[in-house]
C-alpha cells in the first residue's frame, strides 16, 4: 500500500511540477522583488509604511476602493443569485442563461470599458432614448461618476457570482424541497428557510472572489470613473508613471495584504469556511 | 388552517378514482382507482417503473395527475398544493435538513403550523421517545447513522399528527437487520397512532410483513390489491404469482368444472384447481401452486381434495431449514419443490422417480 501511495505521489508531483516552476520563476520571484522594494529602496528602512499612516490620499483611496468593492459586491450578488436560481430551476432556460452569463468572458475588459462609455456618455444611447422618449430634458451625468463604475464592475464580474452560488444551488438535494413544501412550508418559506441557507457557501465564495477581484480592478474605474474616485489600483499606477517605484511597491504589498486578510477572515467563519475545502472526490 | 384538510379522527381515507400520469419516461400511471380505509396500512407493490412511486408523488401533491381524482376523507386534493395537505411523508434518502439539528428538523412541519415554542420543544421530546431517540435532538443529522437518520424522518412526519403518512421506499438504503428492526417498529408505529399509512416498497417480503393490505402494480396498474394472505394463497394473474413468492405454473386443458371446481388434464394426470371464471372445456389455462406446498406422495391414496403427478427429480439442493427439489414432469415443464428438512424424511437423489402430491385448495387456475 505504502509503495503505491509513494507512487502516486511521485505521479502527482511530476504533474504539478512545470506549473509550479512557471509560478515560481514568472510570478512568485517578481511579486516578492516588488514587495522587497518597498523596504530597501533606495536603503533598508519601514519609513514609507510609517509615512503611510498619516497619508490622507492614501486613506482617503483605500476607502474609497473597500467601498467600491462592497457596493460591487452587493450589486452583483443582489443580481446574481436570481439568475443563478433560474440557472439550476429552469431546465429549458438554462443553457441560454449560461451562454448570456459567459458572454463577457469571452470579451475583453478594455472593449467592455469603451462599451459602457458609449453607453453612458453625455450623448450615449443611455441619455439619447432617455431625451427623445421625453423623460428627461438634459443628459444625465452617469460617465465619469462613481455609478458608472459600479455598472461596469457589477457587469464584469457577475460570471464570478453567478456560478459559484449556481454550484451550490446544484447541490441541495432536491427531496430536501419537496420535504419542507410536504411539511407544510409555502414556497417562498421554504426558499428561505432550506435552499438559501444551503447556498451560502456559494454566496461567500462568489462574494469574497467579486470583492478580491474589485479591490485590484484597474482599467474600468479608470476609464469609466470621475477625476476624484481614485482606487488603489489607479494609485499606484499614477506612482509607477513618476517613477516612484517605492511608493508603488508600498502600496501594492498593502493592497495584497488586504486581500488575504480578507481571503483568511472568510476561510475561518464557521460555514464558509467548508465552501473554499476542495476535496479531490 | 381554514383552508388544510380536516384533521378530526385518527386516519384519513384516501379516494384514488382513474388516477393517470403520462410520462415520456418510465414510472406512468395508467389508470388507478383505490378505496384505502381510514387507519389501514396499505402498500404499494410492484417493479421499478411500476409507477407506484408516481401514485404516492401524486398523493402528496408533488405530481400533478394528468387525468382522474385523488380525495382524501371525500374532498379532492387535486388542486390543493402540498404545503396545504397536512400528509406525512418519509422519502428514501430520508430528506433531513443538513443546516438544522434533529430537533429543528422535527419541529419544522409545528414551526410551519405556528406551533409556539413551548410547546414545540415538548412535542419534539415526544417524537424522540416515539423513535427510540431521546438526547439525540441536539446533534446534527450527518452525525448519526442510516438508520437513526430515517428514524429522525419518521418522527418528523409524524410529529404533527397528520391522518395520513406516506412512506416511499423508507427503508431501501438499510441493511437486513436494521430493516426488519424497523419494520417491526413501524407496524408498531402503525397500531399507536391509527393513522393511515401507505407505503411504497419493491420487497414483497416487506410488504407481507407489514401491510394490512398489499395493492400489487405492474405498467402503471394495480394488477391485483389484497390482504397478504389472498394475494398469496389467490394470485388472480401470472404476474402477481410470479411477482409474491415463487410460483410454479403448468400449461394445462381444461376437462370440465365440478362445482366451484375445475378439472383439467395437466402433464398425464387429472389435476383439480379453484377457479375464479367458467372456462370452457378444452381451454388451454396456466395452473399455480406454490413450491413449499408439494410434497412427495407415499402410496396411493386417491382423492378428490388431492391432486397427484408422476415427475423425475432434476436437482436437489440441501439448504439447511429446508430442502429445494428441482422436477421435471412428463412434458418437461420443470418445478420447484421445497421440503422442510428433517433426518426422518428421506432424501431424493437425482434421477429418481416420484410421485408428488398438494392439495386441490393450493391449486389456482390464472
Amino acid at each position: 500500500m505504502s509503495s503505491s501511495a509513494s507512487l502516486r505521489t511521485t505521479t502527482g508531483i511530476l504533474l504539478v511540477a512545470p506549473l509550479v516552476i512557471y509560478m515560481v520563476v514568472l510570478y512568485a520571484l517578481p511579486v516578492a522583488s516588488m514587495l522587497l522594494r518597498s523596504l530597501n529602496d533606495p536603503t533598508w528602512s519601514i519609513d514609507r509604511y510609517k509615512e503611510l499612516m498619516s497619508d490622507t490620499v492614501f486613506f482617503n483611496t483605500l476607502s474609497n476602493t473597500l467601498y467600491t468593492a462592497v457596493i460591487v459586491t452587493l450589486g452583483s450578488l443582489v443580481l446574481g443569485y436570481p439568475v443563478a436560481l433560474a440557472l439550476v430551476r429552469s431546465k429549458r432556460l438554462a443553457p441560454l442563461i449560461l451562454v448570456v452569463v459567459l458572454l463577457p468572458f469571452w470579451t475583453s475588459v478594455l472593449v467592455r470599458s469603451y462599451a459602457w462609455m458609449v453607453l453612458l456618455g453625455r450623448h450615449g444611447l443611455i441619455n439619447e432614448a432617455l431625451m427623445s422618449s421625453g423623460l428627461i430634458d438634459r443628459p444625465l451625468r452617469i460617465l465619469n461618476t462613481p455609478l458608472a463604475v459600479y455598472i461596469g464592475m457589477i457587469h464584469i464580474l457577475l460570471p464570478y457570482m453567478i456560478l459559484p452560488i449556481a454550484n451550490a444551488l446544484r447541490q441541495i438535494d432536491p427531496s430536501l424541497a419537496r420535504a419542507a413544501s410536504g411539511l407544510g412550508s409555502p414556497p417562498w418559506k421554504t426558499f428561505l428557510q432550506v435552499t438559501l441557507p444551503l447556498s451560502v457557501p456559494g454566496v461567500a465564495a462568489g462574494g469574497l472572489l467579486v470583492f478580491v477581484l474589485s479591490l485590484g480592478f484597474y482599467i474600468t474605474p479608470a476609464m469609466l470613473g470621475g477625476p476624484r474616485d481614485i482606487t488603489l489600483s489607479m494609485l499606484i499606477a499614477n506612482q509607477v508613471d513618476q517613477l516612484n517605484w517605492a511608493y508603488a511597491a508600498c502600496l501594492s504589498t498593502v493592497l495584497l495584504a488586504t486581500a488575504l486578510i480578507i481571503i483568511v477572515v472568510c476561510r475561518r467563519l464557521p460555514g464558509i469556511g467548508s465552501a473554499f475545502k476542495m476535496s479531490a472526490r | 388552517m381554514r383552508d388544510t384538510v380536516s384533521s378530526t379522527g385518527r386516519g384519513a381515507s384516501v379516494s384514488l378514482a382513474g388516477l393517470e400520469k403520462s410520462y415520456e419516461r418510465v414510472g406512468a400511471v395508467n389508470g388507478v382507482s383505490l378505496d384505502i380505509r381510514s387507519g389501514e396500512f396499505l402498500t404499494l407493490l410492484g417493479p421499478s417503473g411500476s409507477g407506484k412511486t408516481t401514485t404516492l408523488m401524486m398523493i402528496a401533491g408533488f405530481e400533478q395527475p394528468t387525468k382522474g381524482d385523488i380525495a382524501i376523507d371525500g374532498i379532492s386534493v387535486v388542486a390543493m398544493p402540498p404545503h396545504k395537505r397536512n400528509i406525512g411523508m418519509v422519502f428514501q434518502n430520508y430528506a433531513l435538513f443538513p443546516h438544522l439539528t434533529v430537533a429543528e428538523n422535527i419541529g419544522f412541519p409545528l414551526k410551519q403550523r405556528g406551533v409556539p415554542k413551548a410547546e414545540r420543544t415538548k412535542l419534539v421530546g415526544e417524537a424522540l421517545e416515539l423513535v427510540h431517540l431521546p438526547g439525540y435532538g441536539g446533534r446534527y443529522p450527518r452525525q448519526l447513522s442510516g438508520g437513526q437518520q430515517q428514524r429522525v424522518a419518521l418522527a418528523r412526519a409524524i410529529v404533527f399528527q397528520p391522518r395520513l403518512l406516506l412512506m416511499d421506499e423508507p427503508l431501501g438504503a438499510l441493511d437486513k437487520q436494521l430493516r426488519e428492526n424497523l419494520q417491526l417498529e413501524m407496524r408498531r408505529l402503525h397500531a399507536d397512532l391509527g393513522i393511515t399509512f401507505i407505503y411504497v416498497t419493491h420487497d414483497q417480503e416487506e410488504a407481507l410483513t407489514m401491510s394490512d393490505r398489499i395493492a400489487v402494480m405492474n405498467d402503471g396498474l394495480v394488477a391485483q390489491i389484497g390482504s397478504p394472505e389472498d394475494l398469496y394463497d389467490r394470485p388472480c394473474n401470472r404476474f402477481v404469482a410470479g411477482f409474491i413468492g415463487e410460483s410454479n405454473f403448468l400449461p394445462a386443458t381444461v376437462r370440465g368444472m365440478e362445482g366451484d371446481i375445475v378439472v383439467a388434464d395437466c402433464q398425464g394426470a387429472v389435476v383439480r384447481a379453484l377457479c375464479p371464471g367458467r372456462p370452457g372445456s378444452g381451454a388451454q389455462v396456466t395452473l399455480t401452486t406454490r413450491p413449499e406446498r408439494l410434497r412427495f406422495a407415499n402410496g396411493a391414496h386417491d382423492s378428490a381434495t388431492v391432486n397427484r403427478m408422476s415427475v423425475t427429480v432434476t436437482e436437489a439442493v440441501f439448504a439447511g431449514e429446508r430442502c429445494r427439489y428441482m422436477l421435471q414432469a412428463a412434458d418437461g415443464t420443470s418445478m420447484v419443490l421445497k421440503e422442510p428438512s428433517s433426518a426422518a424424511i428421506r432424501r431424493r437423489t437425482v434421477g429418481e422417480q416420484a410421485e408428488i402430491a398438494w392439495s386441490v385448495a393450493d391449486t389456482i387456475l390464472v
